[in-house]
């Protein structure tokens, strides 16, 4: 790298704001959301069942976090094979990381819902499906969400390091157009635009929460 | 002797949490702060330790100003029992006592032992000295609390609303171990409670705050109870304070009758003539041993009236006899221990005993009536017996 | 194809255990990497998580840093840092510090702030001064959560030490770099494997740890944030 290198050449970035920034940038997006998604879809599901059916927790929180004791990178690669290099290499590891979290969270939330509230639910008539989805769900949604943040921002974080497998994202950007070319300005751009990006997503899913849960405005969000 | 001189807590927006508080707190003796929330009585206790620093006045303990101490080693010489018990969850129940002893630098065996005597003083069994505070109920933590508050065997103890958190029949265990623990010790206790129950059951000398933080009345429970200083104090003490009252007062005053009582080896017919000359309606029927074993009324021995007949000749043992209730221990109990017994027995006479369990006497529901009624006209100055509070409890 | 096959047959290989490109020299490398960067992120997220939970000021300000670090591509701050100080331990350090301190720092001041107030009154109440309370009882109390925030950053930055080999300095990632760029998926695998188990090893020894460092008056206890 030339010693007056500056960290950001502004002209760079407005002259590839469409190609490769928003692109990769929107490939970024892509990647980090189905695993949240997918995660979401099976956590909720296998996490009820485990509120439920007690006995399933323990070994379903042990593989858990078998599987979270799985480092994602590695992963990236013991994929390759398989998947070679379709989105599947990064979607699938991060999926098994948003279920170390969202799992737990899950079962946590349902947990927290008060007896009494349980109780009066079912003293007013509620049958078991009915009082799960508008009773006890909704109650639980401020912890779910918490579940969902971290793993959002964990999942945006770490697909970057899905470059490595050669797929796309802001890692590309990082990779291929700075560090190959020893040009700092698209890591630092990188960079920002993750951060960014995972903020953005926090900050929408606090929105989310307040839309869910009209009752808990006003009180401490964390 | 701890004293508060004009003591005020005013916060920094203005809010007056203890309002000129002034009282002397009698060393070796237990003074109880009670009120309703707000009123300033957890404050008033935590300013003692420095826990909140005060804002006027002046309190010092031992003529020493609180505020030239240096607030650590000021709470190291005084005991702190709190609601919860605070007991540290990572340490064991000998630890948890030994703590202050750590503190001050004691070697480890001999912290260790002190901690093994306070258990036992406060009633702990040695093998709960390796459990954790999650291993014992609620009765026992606030037992380890105190034996903590003792370890370094400090001249002062504050405990801040001690007993609220466990259950009616725990806590009132708890304070008859407290009472019987300050009969030996002898500490200088401020105790900090909002039930004037428990305020009057274990305090020598009692302050009632007000809300807003100012003193209300400092006096014995006795004098209390007799003459409340308000409408405030009347209100707080409650509408039975007539009927409590009288614990301070003894039952060896009563007029105990002997008249009436029949061993059980005496026959019908002689049991019939005792009833006859005493014309008591109840003859209290007592064992070989002199304790009592059951009422008899007098009418079941009257030929004229038409029960199933008796046979003169029959010992009054083997005849059915009406339970006697529950008996006053005549040295120790108080005038309303004996209502209570007399209330709740069913011949509406109290059975007075020594302290073998054997009987001394029945106090008819005259003559209690009668010591109830000088009671309340004997504030004329004579009060109750001195030395009273004490045997009433 | 068979992953434990392949990576039995890798790793039965006797040339892979000698000479610098063995694995015991890389499996060196990567627990030295590992173990350093551990080493300054604890001393950087317990210290201030202590410092903020025990004052409790300054605590959202730390919880905002350590958010912002937790969104920090890792290979972004790897590789931006190789830039200006060239390939070296130090651009792999500076990764993983910022990956393993905001674990460590949000568990270790949630830990001591959510310590009993009660108990923090009582400590007070006998005579104990701040750093006493700290050390007898918001330490030990928070212990759970601590040791909790420092195993999730311990396997992540096992996990990620793997980059190491991308700026040249060794460690387990040069068998992942080295297998992709000659193909010898093999030699991927057995590095992969490598990482996970000593992943999973990390994961044991917290499980240890936690076992014997941790008073059981405090292990019935819950398991807390991630």
């Amino acid at each position: 790298m030339p010693p007056d290198e500056p960290l950001v050449r502004w002209d760079w970035v407005l002259s590839h704001l469409d190609d490769p920034i928003g692109t990769q940038l929107a490939e970024h997006l892509r990647l980090s959301l189905i695993p949240v998604l997918l995660g979401l879809l099976i956590a909720l599901p296998l996490g009820v069942a485990c509120a439920r059916w007690r006995r399933l927790y323990p070994p379903v929180f042990t593989g858990i976090n078998v599987l979270y004791a799985i480092p994602s990178i590695a992963l990236f690669f013991l994929l390759l094979p398989y998947t070679s290099f379709t989105d599947w290499t990064a979607i699938i590891p991060l999926t098994v990381y948003t279920l170390s979290v969202l799992v737990p969270n899950v079962v946590g939330g349902l947990d927290q819902v008060p007896a009494h509230v349980r109780e009066a639910a079912t003293a007013v008539g509620f049958a078991p499906v009915a009082r799960l989805l508008r009773v006890e769900l909704p109650v639980a949604v401020p912890v779910i969400v918490a579940g969902l943040r971290v793993a959002a921002v964990a999942s945006v974080s770490m697909v970057s390091v899905a470059a490595l497998v050669g797929l796309g994202g802001l890692g590309q950007l990082i990779l291929t157009d700075g560090f190959q070319r020893q040009f700092p300005t698209p890591i630092v751009v990188g960079i920002v635009l993750s951060v960014a990006l995972a903020f953005a997503i926090d900050g929408a899913l606090v929105l989310l929460q307040r839309a869910l849960t009209p009752w808990a405005r006003g009180r401490a969000e964390r | 002797m701890i004293t508060f001189e004009g003591v005020t807590k005013r916060y920094p927006g203005g809010t007056v949490a203890v309002d000129r508080l002034s009282l002397r707190i009698p060393s070796g003796r237990t003074t109880v702060f009670v009120g309703p929330s707000g009123c300033g009585k957890t404050t008033s206790l935590r300013m003692i330790n420095r826990m909140i620093d005060h804002t006027e006045g002046t309190l010092a303990i031992d003529g020493t100003d609180v505020r030239e101490v240096d607030p650590v080693l000021l709470r190291r010489g005084i005991g702190y029992v709190i609601q919860q018990a605070g007991l540290f969850p990572h340490r064991t129940i000998l630890d948890n006592i030994a703590t202050v002893p750590f503190l001050l630098g004691w070697k480890r065996g001999r912290a260790r032992g002190r901690a093994r005597e306070l258990m036992e003083l406060v009633g702990l069994t040695p093998e709960l000295a390796k459990r954790y505070p999650y291993q014992l109920s609620g009765g026992q933590q606030q037992r380890v609390g105190v034996a903590r508050a003792l370890a370094a065997d400090p001249p002062v103890l504050l405990m801040d609303e001690p007993f609220s958190a466990v259950d009616p029949v725990v806590r009132a265990s708890l304070q008859d171990e407290l009472i019987r623990l300050q009969s030996e010790l002898h500490k200088t206790i401020v105790f900090v409670t909002h039930d004037i129950d428990e305020a009057v059951k274990v305090g020598d000398t009692i302050a009632v705050l007000r809300p807003g933080g100012r003193l209300a009345q400092f006096d014995t429970p006795e004098k209390l109870l007799a003459e409340p200083a308000d409408d405030f104090v009347e209100t707080f003490l409650g509408y039975d304070r007539g009927v409590r009252r009288l614990s301070f007062f003894p039952a060896r005053q009563l007029r105990l009758r002997t008249h009436a009582l029949v061993p059980q080896t005496a026959t019908a017919a002689e049991a019939g003539a005792t009833a006859a000359r005493t014309e008591e309606p109840w003859l209290l029927v007592l064992d070989g041993e002199r304790r009592p074993r059951g009422w008899l009324a007098a009418a079941r021995l009257d030929p004229s009236q038409d029960h199933a007949p008796v046979d003169p000749a029959t010992p009054v043992g083997e005849l059915p006899l009406t339970s006697y209730g529950h008996v006053f221990q005549v040295g120790q109990d108080s005038l309303r221990a004996a209502l209570d017994a007399a209330v709740l027995s069913p011949a509406g006479r109290a059975v007075g005993v020594h302290e073998d369990g054997t009987v001394a006497g029945v106090v008819a529901q005259t003559d209690l009536g009668e010591a109830i009624w000088a009671v309340g006209n004997e504030d004329d100055g004579t009060g109750p017996a001195e030395g009273a509070p004490d045997a009433a409890r | 194809m068979n992953l434990f096959a392949e990576f039995w047959a890798w790793i039965g290989r006797p040339e892979q255990w000698e000479g610098p490109a063995g694995i015991p020299v890389r499996f060196a490398e990567h627990v030295g990497y590992s173990a350093l960067a551990l080493g300054i992120s604890a001393l950087i997220g317990v210290s201030l998580g202590l410092l903020t939970g025990h004052t409790g000021r300054g605590g959202f300000l730390a919880a905002s840093l350590a958010n912002v670090a937790r969104a920090l591509p890792t290979i972004g701050v790897l590789f931006l840092v190789v830039l200006f100080t060239g390939i070296g331990i130090v651009p792999v350090l500076a990764a993983l510090v910022a990956l393993a301190v905001p674990p460590i720092l949000v568990n270790t001041y949630e830990g001591v702030r959510g310590v009993d107030a009660d108990l923090k009154d009582a400590a007070r109440g006998m005579g104990m001064r701040g750093w006493t309370v700290l050390w007898r009882l918001e330490v030990p109390v928070a212990l759970p959560l601590i040791l909790l925030g420092l195993r999730t950053a311990a396997i992540q930055v096992v996990a990620t030490a793997t980059i190491a080999a991308y700026v040249g300095i060794g460690g387990l990632g040069r068998y992942i770099v080295d297998g992709q760029a000659r193909r010898e998926y093999d030699m991927v695998v057995g590095g992969s494997v490598l990482v996970v188990l000593l992943a999973l090893a990390v994961a044991v020894l917290f499980l240890l740890l936690r076992r014997y460092g941790v008073s059981a008056g405090l292990r019935r206890r819950g398991s807390g944030v991630a």
